[in-house]
């Protein structure tokens, strides 16, 4: 089986890039790449989370009661890293109450009941691709902060901070992350599929805020009809270039996709800006695109709902702050057989505890998993057998920081880099006795960070 | 043959010797000098090796106590007074006696009263739950029920009850050696004065939330009425944040809160029912006695009043 799979690695090498180090083969399973983006109808309440990003929770500007148009600002940006939060449906402002948001723990949301579909009026709702960056760079990136832009891929980190590089470094290449390498999950493929050219124009916009020349869209190459389509419309583009990549997993990691398209590390504990890098992911570049030739805040996103028993997997546009069983219901409700519902891919993604859960601007995919495949497998002693260290695509020793993290031992484990864990979860993934690597490594994680704060 | 066997042993014979010789001047020279106190404080201490004094170890704790010459800092819990009073001795230093501490649990939500929402299903420990998500149930303070605290037990004074899914403490074998409470990711155990004949009260909940959303989650949740705050007498009872704390150095031991509170979630140890009922009892009078002076006041205030109306009119 092994010896199998590494002819078949071998045999691919030679036609496409890809990372260097570790990285896993799960079985892609992306089932809904063939079904258009449907806007989901409005629902009849939406709640919104003050904190949807990395960095300091918004502070709430509405008061119960209030009337709020769609793309009206509701909390504004506390301090640089953090971002604008828009409502993203026209009603009364209802309770501002901690509810339990994707992340699996109660935070402050703002609750909207909807009233008809009332937009505020600056916003251009036309279909019509505006070619023509009026900004210059520095309002590109005032405005892609005003519409509370946050990367879509997952981690939403608020993009305008991404767009400041700190004085005295220097980026010479922009990366587009169209990889996603996460199984199931296929809203950017959609994406890339419906709005090439929303895309490039977002592309050129960033070039431009960034002041670099080189921009190359990475792309995996189980999505062959968004490479030739963006090969295609890109014939006469001399400084943007498309980049088939081998299938591999965690490919869409930031780290793993500078390396697999230009060949450089990023330090540890590092950015890629320190390489002359930024990325951006290719649903991000879309909400750019209308952040800044729209002014279209992010109000909303694809969310791929999937998984093998579901009825239609589907991809929709959904509002921000729409409950998740408002999606299931739209796929056919949920499955009996269903075992675990998963906010985001298979791989990365977290069982969320409560289908009132709101989507928030990072949540990528909806996944239900059935039973069967659910639930852990009984775990073994550690065999030693180094499979988690061939598969770390970050070079780690994954079985030595789960045991330092069950120790307690910090320092150790900081010594040994932990913090340079991407939380891939492909050491988990290939373990022989099903050890809870990653889950250890994560508490060894969050153990440091608390130490830090005291 | 024989004269081989010979010279092997004497050979053997000088090279031992030799080093013995050399060894013993070494040992000597380079002679480790270590107070003699800090092996007599060491043997004195129970050996367990726990930390609960903070030190990583007894040996280093007898070496801290001896290098420190002072004891208001370092305790052994472990040992308690009988233990730290023989330190004294051997230091020539009086030590002051401190109250014994028993770890207690800060939580009621049983299996019974406090529902399961979802089933988690990770890594069986309770510190990962509390890193990826609020927990099981709906309270988001609770106990997590997945016994890190008693793994972490070296007295063997803790175990999991299987009826209501909650650590119990066995209050005889507890050193109050803090192991149980560093552990708990959600501060559920907390070291609590033993008392007076070893009687201790405290509520058992920690839920912030509001009484209503509180109750909805767990059927004995504190829901913040602040009735037990009203009755005691000692200013021992604070209300923060939706939830009554005791604090234990003001608390005395009355236990005329305990029948206040509407979920029974007012723990006591080592009290007779009588004790309770009777403080109770004493409670109701001296309400009622407050009340009738209060109506009295009240009556006696009105007629005042009125007669104040007549004299003004005539």
């Amino acid at each position: 089986m092994l010896r199998k799979r590494k002819t078949k690695k071998a045999m691919k090498l030679h036609k496409h890039k890809t990372f260097k180090l570790g990285g896993v083969h799960p079985d892609d399973q992306k089932i809904s790449s063939g079904v258009a983006i449907i806007a989901l109808p409005l629902p009849k309440v939406v709640t919104i989370p003050i904190a949807q990003h990395i960095g300091a929770p918004a502070k709430i500007v509405v008061q119960r009661g209030d009337m709020v148009k769609v793309g009206q600002i509701i909390a504004t940006h506390e301090g640089f890293v953090s971002s604008n939060i828009h409502t993203s449906v026209s009603g009364r402002v209802g309770v501002i109450e901690e509810v339990m948001d994707s992340s699996g723990f109660k935070h402050t949301a703002i609750s909207i009941r909807v009233k008809g579909d009332d937009w505020d009026e600056s916003i251009d709702r036309s279909e019509t691709l505006v070619e023509e960056i009026k900004l210059e760079p520095k309002e590109i990136v005032t405005c892609i902060m005003n519409g509370g832009v946050v990367g879509m891929g997952g981690a939403a980190f608020p993009s305008h901070v991404k767009l400041s590089v700190p004085e005295g470094k220097h980026v010479d290449y922009l990366l587009i992350n169209g990889v996603e390498c996460e199984p199931y999950l296929t809203a950017d493929h959609r994406i890339m599929l419906e709005k090439p050219k929303e895309i490039i124009v977002g592309i050129k916009i960033l070039m431009k805020a960034l002041g670099v020349q080189h921009a190359i869209i990475g792309i995996e190459d189980n999505k062959q009809d968004a490479i030739e389509l963006f090969e295609r419309l890109l014939q006469k583009e001399s400084s943007i270039t498309v980049e088939a990549l081998e299938v591999q997993y965690p490919q869409g990691g930031e780290k793993q996709l500078i390396q697999a398209l230009l060949n450089r590390e990023v330090p540890s504990g590092g950015l890629p800006s320190d390489v002359g890098v930024i990325v951006h992911n290719v649903g991000t570049t879309y909400a750019i695109y209308q952040a800044v030739q729209k002014n279209k805040p992010l109000i909303e996103r694809v969310v791929t709902v999937t998984g093998k028993s579901i009825k239609q997997p589907s991809n929709f546009l959904v509002r921000i702050g729409t409950s998740v069983i408002d999606l299931l219901i739209a796929v056919g409700g949920v499955p009996e057989d269903t075992g675990k519902i998963v906010s985001g891919g298979p791989m990365m993604g977290k069982a969320i505890a409560d289908l009132d859960v709101p989507v928030a601007k990072g949540t990528s995919g909806i996944l239900v998993i059935p039973k069967d495949e659910a639930s852990r497998a009984e775990i073994y002693n550690c065999l030693h057998c180094g499979k988690c260290i061939e598969a770390c695509p970050m070079g780690l020793e994954p079985y030595h920081l789960l045991l330092m993290a069950k120790k307690g031992n910090s320092k150790r484990a900081k010594e040994e880099h932990i913090l340079d864990c991407i939380e891939c979860g492909s050491c988990s993934f290939v373990c022989p006795s099903n050890r809870p690597i990653l889950d250890y490594i994560r508490l060894g994680k969050t153990q440091i960070r608390k130490e830090k704060k005291v | 043959m024989n004269q081989v066997i010979l010279y092997t042993i004497i050979t053997l014979t000088a090279i031992g010797i030799v080093a013995a010789v050399v060894i013993y001047f070494v040992s000597k020279k380079f002679a480790v000098q270590e107070d003699d106190r800090i092996g007599r404080v060491e043997a004195i201490l129970p050996s367990t090796n726990c930390g609960g004094c903070g030190q990583p170890g007894c040996h280093a704790f007898a070496k801290a106590v001896v290098d420190a010459g002072d004891l208001s800092v370092l305790h052994c819990p472990v040992g308690g007074n009988a233990v730290m009073k023989q330190v004294g001795e051997i230091l020539g230093i009086k030590v002051v006696e401190r109250d014994p501490y028993v770890a207690v649990v800060r939580c009621s939500g049983s299996f019974e009263y406090r529902k399961k929402t979802n089933v988690y299903d990770g890594a069986g420990s309770c510190k990962i739950a509390a890193a990826l998500y609020s927990g099981d149930t709906g309270c988001a303070y609770g106990c997590l029920g997945m016994a890190d605290c008693v793994d972490v037990c070296d007295f063997e004074a803790m175990y999991m009850d299987e009826k209501t899914g909650l650590p119990v403490v066995i209050e005889d074998k507890c050193t109050a050696c803090n192991a149980c409470v560093k552990e708990c990711p959600k501060n559920i155990l907390e070291l609590w004065p033993k008392g007076k004949k070893d009687q201790r009260v405290y509520i058992a909940c920690l839920n912030e939330e509001k009484g209503s959303t509180a109750r909805k989650d767990c059927a004995v949740a504190c829901s913040g009425c602040s009735k037990c705050f009203e009755a005691c007498r000692y200013d021992a009872i604070t209300m923060n944040n939706n939830l009554a704390v005791i604090d234990p150095d003001k608390c005395k031991l009355c236990m005329e809160c305990v029948d206040t509170c509407d979920v029974h979630n007012i723990i006591t140890a080592n009290v007779t029912p009588e004790k309770i009922q009777a403080a109770n009892e004493q409670r109701l009078k001296r309400e009622d006695r407050a009340r009738k002076k209060k109506e009295e006041e009240k009556i006696a205030s009105q007629a005042e009043n009125q007669k104040g109306n007549e004299t003004s009119q005539a």
